[in-house]
């Protein structure tokens, strides 16, 4: 074999032989590489209970409270399988809304609500102008309605 | 092979010397022509995000700055095996001479991250896995740039380099991959093969142009590099000693005096 194919048998094994390596330590530690649970995984008792973790998912829409202090807030985090209810004392970050991502830092309590130190919005991957939202918002509209005129006329 | 010939022709220092140096004007002018109007639209033209109103305006930097990274050191690592495997010289030049851009882009991609982060999530950093492997891809370039200096001897300086930048080169598919294997506080892909892209289109484009602007750049900025990384090790060639000749019969007074003492340094 000659020098430069030994070479490159060298580079090509090696490197998929490091590339499996990196592959069954990734799968190994899928679990703490992840940022968040899922409300999925918490009700599932899969978060630890007494440790601090953070918890991912959608604001319910209509679940979003505030207490008379101005700063308590209650909402729910949804995977639209489950959901766990979070109590947070503090200022919510400008892009937190209901039926927006969301990831709380906190613990759970006993009784499987969520109390949260921190609160980060996660932004979705679509970028589009606000007319463009406008359109999308009425069309559901118009769907939901036809939708319950045909229900209306069954 | 009439193709292996082709490239044979151009893996010369020599003929590639004068070839990279015809190639950075053109190169330089594409850049600065499409970074003024990827600005121009995307600061003055597309529309503001329906939920982020103008914040989101660093995509234009950032997403095209956090590609060439990832591309640079691909190509960077795949030059890199060429010079380990075939002892290619104008390869090894190629790595070296990309990674200072790759980490400038790499560096860029954060800072903008960050500046978009605090606004958008309520911070500049967390540590997922998508930010904190795109850490490492910074200290991935750091490093290769070190080994390279650390060295002495430039063909030893760019085996030992070589197999730094082909180990890491594992970290970009997982970079890239990390929003889809993982929860992580970065989104997942906005626009992706085999995936309807899930942004306005005129955004799109305003992106796409400051990409290849960036291209162009990496190119320009990389040839001006290896052209002078080849002055400096083909110093003892005949052609490079003609080639400072028929500069100095051009230049000022000045430079003569510089090349003068440059030879008496040398000899």
């Amino acid at each position: 074999m000659k020098a430069r194919n030994k070479r490159f048998m060298f580079v090509v094994v090696g490197l998929s032989g490091l590339a499996v390596a990196v592959g069954l330590v990734l799968n190994a530690l899928n679990s703490n590489v992840s940022f968040f649970y899922s409300p999925t995984q918490v009700q599932a008792n899969e978060a630890p209970q007494d440790k601090t973790i953070r918890l991912g998912g959608m604001v319910e829409e209509g679940s979003l409270k505030r207490e008379d202090d101005g700063l308590t807030v209650h909402f729910n985090v949804t995977d639209n399988l489950k959901t766990v209810s979070v109590t947070y004392k503090g200022i919510l970050p400008d892009l937190f809304s209901e039926g927006q991502g969301v990831v709380a830092q906190g613990k759970l309590d006993e009784q499987g609500g969520f109390y949260a130190k921190e609160v980060l919005a996660k932004h979705d991957e679509s970028y589009m102008p606000p007319e463009v939202q406008d359109a999308l918002e009425k069309a559901e509209e118009t769907k939901k309605q036809q939708m319950s005129t045909t229900s209306l006329m069954q | 092979m009439a193709n292996s010939r082709f490239w044979l022709y151009f893996s010369s220092p020599k003929t590639f010397y004068p070839f990279a140096g015809k190639l950075v004007p053109w190169c330089a002018g594409v850049a600065v022509v499409l970074t003024v109007i990827g600005l121009y639209l995307g600061l003055l033209v597309t529309p503001p995000d329906y939920r982020m109103g103008n914040s989101y305006r660093i995509i234009y930097i950032h997403v095209p700055a956090v590609w060439m990274s990832m591309l640079i050191y691909m190509v960077m690592a795949g030059w890199a095996a060429v010079g380990l495997i075939w002892n290619v010289k104008l390869a090894e030049m190629m790595a070296g001479a990309l990674a200072p851009t790759g980490a400038m882009f790499t560096f860029i991609g954060l800072w903008t991250g960050a500046l978009w982060g605090q606004p958008t999530w309520g911070t500049y950093w967390v540590w997922d896995a998508r930010l904190t492997t795109y850490l490492l891809l910074l200290f991935l370039y750091m490093g290769f740039i070190a080994l390279r200096s650390a060295i002495d001897d430039p063909r030893r300086a760019s085996k030992a380099s070589a197999l730094l930048a082909i180990v890491g080169a594992i970290n970009v598919p997982i970079i890239y991959f990390s929003v889809k294997w993982w929860n992580t506080l970065h989104q997942p892909f906005t626009v992706a093969p085999g995936q309807e892209s899930k942004i306005d289109p005129t955004m799109l484009w305003t992106m796409l142009i400051m990409v290849f602007a960036f291209w162009a750049y990496a190119i320009a900025v990389a040839l001006l590099r290896i052209r002078s990384e080849i002055l400096e090790r083909e110093k003892n060639a005949s052609w490079v000693a003609e080639l400072l000749d028929s500069s100095q019969d051009t230049s000022s007074e000045d430079n003569i005096a510089q090349e003068k003492s440059a030879q008496g340094d040398r000899a």
